[in-house]
């Protein structure tokens, strides 16, 4: 279980924290869905979790005990903008093997084609490179994923694509995973429960 | 999709022309060189019957005041100049790389680099290269150390805004998180990035470095003026110049001037090697 207790976090020590004691608790399985207005601090709850940022106060644990400091992390990341999660200077095949090596039925899943591999980051489209980084993330020994509004830029089409090949991952591999979306209808669709951040506080939503 | 596409290689025209103009330079460079251990003992040996004789078939650039020959002293000018202004560059990026790193460890790192940038900074440039000679004692060694010491703080301060941003740039981060050593985030993803900018900035050192060798030189606090370096002939040249004998500057000046396009060239096509977005575009 991923859990998160009584977590703070300011930007600027003169300014209300962004996120004032929030406790948030993902089983192994289950996806839980995160909503919240622009500037609401969900990203920022997304890197705490995710340990890319460290909380002022609070503690993020996994079964009981803190993230590991090194090694591959068990709680991954999944950004908004896959173009800022990538080398720009790196070929496909590179960012793709950084934290392992997919095999073909995940690529398949995930409509990831042998010919971009050649390619630069740059001439690949958005949704084409987000199933790059998703299928990047996805390294056995990962337990957890944060997907901070990973489908927003996609069209109709491509979401429900990408959301139906992750689903499908994190259901056999019976991973955790925190949904980060402004969209109402998506969370209702594939999270188990929501919650709604506001002035720093979660409310869980019916 | 076409099948072309899938090589696992793929080059381009623009990438392919870069790699033929690096090629064209490094050879022009390779003929300097090689041209002037073939002619270096010709640059030195006077023949007093061939005083100052303009440009001919004998004397492709002329001869000098005590009749050497100018194409020789020119080639072994531009290698000298090449070689100190290589090393001295070379150094000068060396430093500002190293610092720059050094800077980006800690606020205090910072506050001492950044301290140490400003005084080198608000010194003026050729008091501080004439001291770091004459406290070195002259010659090509000296040139070069005090060249090197002194051309380093604008690179630094570049590299270090470079090194900041990449450092917490995103996929920096994604790389220790899934669990990337700092060895691998440094050689991998730090350093190549840093490549242009030290590129870049070594080949802005190089004129420089040059033309501060040819002014030490010419201050008599750098190289002998028995050695054939292109600061040496260019200051020679400015008693001639008046009585008519153009050879003995303009050949020099633009052998330097050439030397200096061609790494400035050099480094164009390098850059758009390290950087695939505007290389392709």
């Amino acid at each position: 279980m991923l859990s998160a207790s009584a977590l703070r976090y300011c930007h600027d020590r003169h300014r209300d924290p962004v996120i004032d004691s929030v406790s948030l608790r993902v089983k192994a399985g289950e996806i839980v869905g995160l909503t919240g207005d622009s500037g609401a601090g969900k990203s920022t709850l997304g890197r705490l979790l995710a340990g890319l940022l460290r909380p002022q106060a609070g503690r993020i644990e996994l079964d009981g005990t803190p993230l590991p400091r090194h090694g591959l992390q068990p709680v991954q990341l999944l950004m908004q903008t896959p173009e800022l999660a990538v080398n720009p200077r790196w070929r496909i095949e590179r960012i793709l093997h950084e934290a392992w090596t997919p095999d073909t039925t995940l690529l398949e899943a995930l409509s990831i084609r042998r010919d971009w591999y050649s390619r630069f980051p740059h001439e690949l489209s958005g949704g084409e490179l987000q199933r790059v980084t998703v299928a990047r993330a996805l390294a056995p020994g990962v337990r957890y994923l944060i997907a901070d509004e990973i489908s927003s830029m996609l069209d109709a089409l491509t979401q429900a694509e990408l959301w139906h090949a992750l689903l499908q991952v994190v259901a056999s591999r019976r991973m955790g995973m925190l949904v980060i979306s402004h969209d109402a209808a998506l969370l209702s669709r594939v999270a188990n429960r929501c919650y709604r951040l506001n002035a720093g506080q979660l409310d869980a939503l019916a | 999709m076409m099948p072309s596409v899938t090589a696992t290689l793929r080059f381009d025209n623009r990438r392919l022309r870069t790699l033929l103009i690096a090629l064209a330079t490094l050879l022009a460079l390779g003929l300097v060189l090689t041209g002037s251990a073939l002619l270096g003992e010709q640059a030195t040996r006077p023949d007093f019957q061939a005083r100052l004789l303009p440009p001919g078939i004998d004397h492709w650039f002329g001869t000098d005041t005590l009749g050497r020959d100018l194409f020789s002293r020119t080639i072994e000018g531009l290698s000298l100049s090449l070689w100190v202004g290589l090393l001295a560059a070379g150094l000068g990026t060396l430093v500002a790389l190293v610092l720059a790193v050094i800077s980006t460890l800690g606020r205090p790192f910072d506050a001492a680099v950044g301290l140490l940038v400003d005084m080198i900074l608000g010194l003026p440039h050729l008091v501080l290269l004439i001291l770091i000679a004459f406290a070195l004692g002259g010659g090509t060694q000296a040139v070069i150390v005090a060249v090197a010491l002194t051309h380093w703080p604008r690179l630094t301060r570049l590299l270090r805004a470079e090194l900041l941003q990449i450092i917490n740039a995103d996929y920096v981060r994604l790389s220790y998180h899934f669990g990337k050593s700092h060895g691998f985030v440094l050689f991998h993803h730090v350093l190549p990035h840093l490549m242009p900018q030290c590129l870049v900035g070594f080949l802005l050192l190089f004129p420089h470095a040059i033309l501060h060798e040819a002014a030490l030189t010419f201050l008599g606090f750098g190289l002998t003026p028995g050695q054939p370096a292109i600061g040496v002939l260019l200051a020679e040249s400015l008693r001639y110049l008046s009585a008519g004998h153009w050879w003995l500057g303009v050949f020099p000046g633009l052998g330097l001037l050439l030397t200096v396009l061609i790494f400035d060239r050099l480094g164009a096509s390098m850059q758009a090697l390290f950087t695939p977005r505007e290389a392709q575009t």
